[in-house]
């Protein structure tokens, strides 16, 4: 059990530390394997997206990281400490917004900010831990009535109190897990203002989300998992290179040798004209070949997050996959036994090449059993 | 949500005001939330019933060994007829005739039972209808084809069904003991007695949860008309007998099973339970669901200087509770202590309890007194119990997490709701002392009681430490098991104050904090036990702290 602590590297560098860096995190509860192994960097001043579906993990890491949970094994290594043994130590550094908010029913929305501001200051004095300015700014951005008790607040109104209360901190990290659930769209626009405003002055975010614009906005780069295992990470660019970018094209002369290409899927022609998606190492071979063919018009669409999630999803929900045009071969390829090798790995090991998070990319040896179990975890 | 729509439950004779529409009136859908009530209450009923059994058929087992000759039986109703045993058990009346087992068990079992069957209806009826409202889990129920008043009905219905197979089992069974004065008719009236209490409790109960949005308000409040329904027929049966007849126990008691086998004090019982149910049914159709009556007010936009301590927080959420219990300790106090006056004056009717009192070196007024101690230091513990174990409910509610993401260790926080128990506890027993004490002072004459009866009740205060801790250990240990604190006051009343009327071993009393504090006023001031029981206490809240440290939270 105390893994974490014992296998922390000694011999990391303070300056070059990222803010967060686990690696091998598994977390079992009962016979549930919630953490199967997870992968994570996240550099100091980033803004870290942090992708998987329900019940993938995203919550459990948060709490270990948080020192709620205690991982089985694994390391995990926050602004240079153990998140379990220097937890309090830790949490004058960071502030964090739960999924699900719960406030006191009978304390008001502004008593449970402060409350928060101050224990997170461990100045227990009227004035400690929080900038009244910063705090009334909020207030006022967030349209939060401060004066209403807990229990009337709705979801959305809850949240907002949890977001006012660790953005009105001076926290040099931000540890949010699905910060704007429940919020509505104006809201979200003030949330990514408030984040690129923390970002700007340099503090370090792990934002857990499900809203991929949120995210395509924010964040400079993400990791995705999926049933406890860190399946991708890097820049938004990077993963987007790995993925395939879909072709419209009419063109003059018949189509030939373009299904044979490497990395072309989905090729189907509808009345001259023709679809299909190609792989990013290859795109570039596919255009050329297009070229030859007399293009007339071509429409080219780089690879929204939906497409990189699914790609990695995409065993689970076949018909969405299938829709997608992008993800239907993906997993079936990265669950063969060859897929462990560099070469069938194909892209995926290219971009983790860059920042060494992901490993292993492949994850869908779990059965959808399994990923249900995990959903209830 | 077929379900919902499938009409009459399959018992439905034991839910009041079923309905067999389908699908329309206010009623729709009770049946069904009545079957999945008793299904989620598969385990908890059962133990319910069992228990409440149990705790009529071992005395009655006892009683027979204890007292086998008439002249044992009339030695113990000689007892029995001391101001201190009255107050404690029931009517004076039950002693007129010879005083058989069946007396016994009606005199001493019945006002006990109650308000145990009272606990049982209370926190049935809570836990089905504001519990779920809070919870949030009402809203979706309501969203589908349920009326208004399924709820309440269902949960009125789980208890009557715990009510009412307590009061069948019992007038079954007890007759088949074949112990002395124990007839059929007399175990039917003393069965259907705790199945009216239990009913006129659920009553009280569909009442209390109307007023206020928070589960805990409303049990508290609901528990709050049990204990002065006990305690109003305590102070009726040694003095007032008008007093008792505001108690639905002193009705129940009043059937006298065994005795006369009145029947129509129960049905008094039960036009009261069916009055105060009907409050709570128009009461309900003045409020949102979620809600209480009283709208809620704003409140301050910025948190006092207190607010940021994990002890003001601690204090801040639990100051209803502390102010509840010191309110009505100070209130149980004042009712006993108005009786000390009359205590004293029974003096020379009862020739043989002075003497018998003289050789154990204590006077009438002492014995009595430092029964009441129990009692008050009893209800302090569970004070103390339900304080700890706030910890738990914060943890459960996911209130926790973001307290703990701060530079807040969990030993400190924690601990703030630990001090506000042990704190919070004292003041409750000092409350209970003082109030006892001047109303004691005010009916003997004796100013110096103020003072003396107050020290008596804090003697007990390590003992309710040591609850807190054992508390507090269970929480750090095993989270889910912490609901076993409650063992500690319940069996430090059932042996404190039974114990001396079943004549319980020793052995028995030492298991009990309680029963390692000197039994002041009567007995000798003793430190060293008051040393060690702190000192347990200590250990005990240290070693949940350490339990506290190494677990993982419990999170959602």
């Amino acid at each position: 059990m105390n893994a974490v602590t014992a296998a922390a590297p000694p011999t990391a560098p303070r300056t070059a530390e990222p803010a967060i860096l686990v690696s091998g995190l598994v977390k079992t509860f009962g016979r549930t394997r919630a953490l199967d192994g997870l992968d994570l960097r996240v550099a100091t001043g980033e803004v870290h997206g942090f992708l998987g579906p329900n019940g993938a993990g995203k919550s459990t890491t948060l709490r270990i990281l948080l020192g709620l949970l205690r991982a089985d094994t694994g390391t995990a290594r926050l602004l240079g400490s153990d998140p379990w043994a220097d937890a309090v130590a830790l949490h004058r550094r960071l502030a964090y917004v739960p999924g699900d908010v719960e406030l006191w029913p009978n304390l008001t929305g502004g008593e449970a900010i402060d409350l928060l501001a101050r224990l997170r200051s461990g100045h227990s004095g009227a004035r400690g831990g929080v900038d009244p300015r910063r705090r009334d700014e909020l207030i006022e951005r967030f349209g939060l009535d401060p004066t209403k008790k807990g229990r009337t607040y709705s979801k959305g109104n809850r949240q907002k109190v949890a977001i006012i209360a660790a953005l009105a901190s001076d926290a040099e990290l931000l540890l949010l897990d699905e910060p704007t659930a429940g919020l509505d769209p104006l809201m979200e626009v003030v949330f990514q203002d408030v984040v690129l405003q923390a970002k700007e002055a340099g503090r370090t975010v792990l934002l857990s989300s499900h809203i991929l614009a949120q995210v395509e906005k924010l964040c400079d780069r993400v990791s995705i998992i999926r049933l406890g295992r860190t399946v991708q990470s890097g820049s938004l660019g990077e993963l987007r290179h790995l993925t395939r970018t879909t072709i419209e094209a009419e063109t003059d002369g018949p189509l030939t040798g373009l299904a044979e290409l490497p990395g072309v899927h989905g090729l189907r022609t509808e009345g001259g004209r023709v679809h299909f998606a190609v792989d990013g190492a290859h795109l570039d071979e596919a255009v050329r070949r297009l070229g030859t063919l007399g293009v007339r018009s071509l429409v080219s669409h780089p690879p929204t997050l939906e497409e990189l999630m699914l790609r990695h999803y995409g065993d689970e929900l076949p018909e969405l996959a299938g829709l997608s045009g992008t993800g239907e071969d993906a997993a079936p390829a990265a669950r063969g036994p060859a897929a462990r090798g560099p070469v069938a790995q194909g892209p995926v090991a290219h971009g983790e090449a860059s920042d060494g998070a992901a490993g292993d990319g492949t994850s869908a040896d779990g059965s959808t059993a399994r990923g249900d179990e995990r959903g209830r975890a | 949500m077929s379900g919902v729509l499938a009409g009459a439950p399959a018992r439905a004779g034991t839910a009041p005001g079923r309905d067999t529409r389908r699908g329309s009136g206010t009623l729709a859908g009770a049946g069904t939330l009545y079957r999945f009530a008793l299904r989620r209450d598969r385990v908890r009923l059962p133990a319910w019933v069992l228990a409440l059994l149990l705790g009529t058929l071992v005395p009655a087992a006892k009683f027979e060994g204890l007292y086998p000759e008439a002249h044992d039986r009339a030695a113990a109703a000689e007892t029995m007829s001391s101001p201190a045993a009255r107050a404690m058990t029931g009517p004076e009346h039950f002693l007129d005739g010879a005083y058989t087992v069946g007396a016994m068990i009606g005199h001493q079992m019945l006002g006990f039972l109650g308000v145990l069957v009272g606990l049982m209806s209370v926190l049935l009826v809570v836990r089905h209808s504001r519990e779920e409202e809070e919870t949030g889990r009402a809203e979706l129920v309501r969203s589908c084809v349920v009326g208004r008043h399924a709820a309440l009905t269902a949960a009125l219905g789980v208890a009557a069904t715990a009510s009412l197979a307590v009061g069948l089992l019992l007038a079954l069974l007890l007759p088949g003991l074949g112990v002395d004065g124990v007839d059929a008719s007399g175990a039917l009236v003393y069965g259907a007695a705790h199945t009216v209490l239990g009913l006129a409790f659920a009553g009280v109960t569909a009442v209390t949860v109307q007023f206020t949005a928070h589960t805990r308000a409303a049990s508290g409040a609901a528990l709050a008309v049990v204990g002065a329904a006990y305690a109003l027929r305590a102070a009726g049966d040694v003095g007032a007998d008008a007093l008792s007849w505001l108690s639905p126990l002193g009705w129940a008691q009043r059937s006298y099973p065994f005795v006369d086998d009145r029947v129509w004090p129960l049905l008094l019982t039960l036009a009261f339970a069916a009055a105060v149910a009907g409050c709570g049914y128009l009461l309900s159709t003045r409020r949102d669901v979620g809600a209480g009556l009283r709208a809620s007010r704003p409140g301050p936009a910025r948190a006092g200087a207190a607010l940021g301590h994990p002890l003001g927080l601690a204090l801040r959420l639990q100051r209803g509770l502390l102010a509840g219990f010191a309110a009505a300790l100070v209130l149980l106090g004042v009712v006993y202590g108005s009786i000390l006056g009359d205590v004293e004056d029974m003096l020379g009717e009862v020739e043989q309890v002075r003497r018998a009192l003289a050789a154990m070196g204590g006077s009438v007024t002492e014995s009595f007194a430092s029964t009441v101690m129990i009692v008050l230091a009893v209800v302090a513990a569970v004070y103390a119990v339900m304080a700890t174990l706030r910890s738990r409910a914060e943890e459960a509610a996911g209130r926790a997490e973001p307290l703990l993401a701060t530079a807040l260790s969990r030993s400190r926080w924690a601990g703030g709701h630990l001090a506000v128990a042990a704190a919070g506890g004292t003041l409750v027993l000092l409350a209970g002392g003082l109030g006892f004490g001047a109303a004691g002072a005010a009916s003997t004459g004796d100013a110096s009681l103020v003072l003396e009866l107050a020290g008596s009740a804090l003697a007990y205060a390590p003992a309710v430490w040591v609850t807190a801790g054992l508390a507090l250990l269970l929480y750090g240990w095993v989270p889910r098991a912490a609901g076993a604190a409650w063992v500690v006051p319940l069996y430090g009343f059932l042996v404190g104050y039974l114990g001396s009327l079943l004549d319980f071993p020793d052995g028995m009393n030492n298991l009990s904090p309680f029963g390692h504090v000197p039994r002041l006023p009567l007995a000798d001031v003793e430190l060293l036990p008051l040393v060690l029981l702190t000192a347990l206490a200590a250990v005990l809240s240290a070693a949940g702290l350490w339990g506290l440290r190494r677990r993982d939270l419990r999170l959602t």
